[in-house]
């Protein structure tokens, strides 16, 4: 009992003693939350890495106004649990603004510690409408999305795909009714059809565990689908381009931004995806000099890597975060509740945000509006679809 | 008779130790907290740490005591978290008072666990060791995925389900839907507390320690030791195999009602197999049938990881390293025998000098 006690004293000593590092007032201290470990890392790491080079561009041009940035990241291995862990850790450093949770289900809970706190985040990915929510309860405003909620998703699909391929009636839909991300898509995406000019012939289900595509892909190709959205991840995606290769079935393939990806699954013959259109903010091989430099500072940086769309949402994060300190006028002497009232008035506010996945401006219940950009995948690669 | 007085003696000591380690604990943390020392991240994770240490001890009754090897405790803690969850979601707008709720949801998630955990208990407890360890590791899965598999909506005419998903939940125009299939209870009321997680403590801490030193807990142990014996002086076998089981899985339950309030999000993936093998490290660290044990053992291994948080990527490393560490130190027949000759000195030199 004595040894267990020396120990944990010694490490409630050692976390005191890091609790006092650094003033207040000499940095910005922006916090982050998102899985670098477990199941979800690939999403988070890309997240971390993202801000971390913005912060670091921002940091060698003089910070936010002569003031620099300190970036603290932490892990949530993807759990609600660790997820308010990390919140509680951030808060214990004194951080003044965090960019967070990467994903959903974490971010619900944490967003209604932050509600309590008044500390303002800014997610760059979790596109559930229930963190919303939670964030923004009971008046309280201080919870933002970078990426487009799921329902927005099936809404600009159902509209796109109604303005830009009008020939197109019959559209089957394969979604996994297992996942949030996936029923939550295809519910908006259902209710807007009603008002386009196609119709939905077929919408089979699949859940997480899953292999054989073949009953839905039978449904949509003898109900007639001209085109088929499918609002689910890369992965069972790719099962269903080789399924449906092999039924000699090839309609348009239409995604959303889980599809992006699709061309590092292992083992898949990217030639099957050929002719797939996806929604998606951001992709690596944009011909502007803005993504350019990002692909390029990325793979530097990180051992030849590509960057995803997550690293592209943390980028910009940082840079939202930037400009709306920037147009409140807000200074790094301030506590977190006084920047969080400060910059959640002003990011509604300012200037449109040109950022690496479009132009974008907030509303005040916390969502973004930026146009999506379709991109359709031509010789294993993601080129701009014009319509 | 002496030897049984000297024996009832030593037993009052070693339970009032546990009593008073945890009131201490409680002492220090109120003091620390009062005075603005606490550090925020253990403040946050104070009522994980009760819910934690009560589903340790309850498993402990199962292992240690009840020496069968149950992989599925985690699915008790889901049934307690997911009914409470939900009856506490129904309820927000009812009843404002927070620890009246509360006390409630506590009771349905002890009896809805409770409950559960007799009628698994019936077939699956005729079966022994490693059998034991599959059928309720299944169960633990199951449970899971079943509440995953629920879409419950709200409105003026009552509760509607479906297991499709949330369009089809039917409800009318002033339904909101409560809980809504893998993405489970969100914007739930963080109703538990420290206070209220360590009045829990004492609770089951009581029932444990009591029930050891019962006639009941003889039993229990007797079966433990030797069934065939046990069963020949007449102990009946599923009847006390059960009272323990049922008893652990109930108080399981209230450990998930804790854990549960403690987060605004409540997603019953969190109550996964993996979690059974984090309560059953707890108890095995702690020592078999050790109940004081289990509870430092619980503690050190939640704050730990979060303590680490420092050492970024090397955090789980260090971790995995300090568990082989103090298996050793508690466990291995050396260190055993070292620690033996130490306190052995220790005690001669106190005792020469008083």
């Amino acid at each position: 009992m004595k040894k267990t006690m020396k120990v944990t004293g010694t490490v409630l000593a050692a976390m005191m003693a890091m609790s006092m590092t650094a003033a207040a007032g000499d940095t910005w201290k922006i916090g982050e939350i998102g899985p670098t470990t477990g199941a979800a890392a690939d999403y988070g790491n890309n997240v971390m890495n993202g801000c971390q080079i913005a912060v670091d561009e921002i940091n060698a041009a003089g910070g936010i106004n002569g003031t620099p940035i300190e970036f603290m990241p932490e892990d949530d291995v993807h759990d609600v649990e660790k997820s308010s862990n990390a919140y509680n850790a951030l808060v214990g450093e004194g951080v003044q603004a965090i960019i967070g949770c990467v994903t959903s289900g974490p971010c619900t809970a944490v967003s209604s510690l932050a509600a309590e706190d008044n500390m303002f985040m800014l997610t760059p990915s979790a596109s559930s409408t229930a963190v919303l929510d939670a964030g923004n309860a009971d008046g309280s405003q201080n919870l933002f999305q970078l990426c487009f909620t799921d329902p927005n998703q099936g809404l600009a699909s159902a509209d796109y795909i109604d303005t830009t391929m009008p020939e197109i009636t019959k559209v089957g839909v394969i979604y996994n009714n297992g996942d949030v991300y996936s029923t939550g898509i295809f519910g908006t995406f259902r209710a807007q059809a009603e008002q386009c000019g196609f119709e939905i012939v077929a919408s089979p289900a699949f859940d997480d565990t899953t292999v054989d595509y073949s009953a839905a892909i039978q449904e949509c190709m003898d109900n007639g689908a001209e085109l088929v959205f499918l609002p689910i991840y890369y992965t069972p995606a790719s099962g269903i381009f080789k399924q449906a290769n092999e039924m000699g079935y090839d309609p348009i393939w239409f995604g959303v931004d889980g599809m992006d990806g699709i061309l590092t699954v292992e083992g898949f013959d990217t030639s099957l995806a050929e002719g797939v259109m996806l929604l998606t903010p951001f992709a690596a091989d944009a011909a502007d000099e803005k993504t350019q430099n990002f692909v390029k500072a990325y793979a530097e940086n990180y051992g030849g890597a590509v960057p995803t769309q997550f690293a592209a949402d943390g980028y910009d994060c940082v840079y939202a975060i930037k400009a709306a300190i920037e147009a409140a006028g807000a200074t790094p002497d301030m506590d977190h509740s006084a920047v969080c009232d400060a910059i959640s008035v002003s990011i509604t506010e300012m200037e449109p945000l040109e950022g690496l996945t479009g132009t974008m401006t907030w509303s005040a219940d916390g969502t973004v509006n930026k146009t999506p950009t379709a991109v359709i995948i031509k010789d294993g690669e993601y080129v701009s679809y014009e319509g | 008779m002496q030897l049984v007085e000297k024996m009832k003696k030593a037993t009052r000591r070693k339970q009032m130790k546990t009593y008073g380690v945890v009131l201490a604990a409680f002492v220090i943390i109120e003091i620390l907290s009062l005075t603005g020392n606490l550090p925020n991240i253990l403040a946050g994770q104070l009522v994980t740490l009760c819910a934690y240490a009560i589903a340790a001890i309850s498993l402990n009754l199962v292992v240690g005591i009840s020496g069968e090897l149950s992989l599925g405790h985690a699915g008790f803690m889901c049934v307690g978290a997911y009914t409470s969850g939900l009856f506490t979601k129904c309820m927000q707008p009812v009843i404002p008072n927070s620890n009246v709720r509360f006390l409630l949801a506590l009771l349905i998630g002890i009896v809805a666990a409770g409950v559960i955990g007799f009628l698994i208990g019936i077939p699956v407890l005729r079966l022994r060791g490693d059998y034991l360890a599959i059928v309720t590791l299944a169960f633990c899965q199951i449970i899971k995925n079943v509440f995953q598999a629920f879409y419950i909506g709200l409105d003026s005419t009552g509760l509607h389900f479906s297991m499709r998903d949330q369009f089809s939940i039917k409800m009318a125009a002033d339904g909101k839907v409560i809980a809504s299939g893998p993405q489970g209870i969100t914007a739930l009321s963080r109703d538990s507390s420290f206070i209220a997680g360590m009045i829990l403590l004492l609770i089951t801490l009581f029932i444990v320690q009591n029930l050891i030193n019962s006639r009941d807990g003889r039993a229990i142990m007797a079966i433990r030791d030797n069934r065939i014996a046990a069963e020949s002086v007449g102990i009946s076998i599923t009847k006390y195999k059960l009272m323990a089981f049922t008893t652990a899985s109930a108080m399981a339950g209230a450990a998930g009602v804790l854990y549960a309030h403690g987060f605004a999000t409540l997603n019953s993936s969190a109550y996964d197999f993996n979690k059974s093998i984090l309560i059953l490290v707890f108890v095995v660290l702690g020592g078999m049938g050790n109940i004081l044990g289990s509870v430092v053992a619980a503690v050190i291994l939640t704050v730990l990881p979060e303590m680490l948080r420092f050492l970024d990527a090397y955090r789980m490393l260090i971790y995995a390293i300090v568990m082989i560490v103090m298996m050793l130190v508690n466990w291995s027949p050396k260190a055993l025998e070292l620690r033996e000759v130490y306190t052995s000195r220790f005690k001669k030199k106190t005792g020469k000098e008083a």
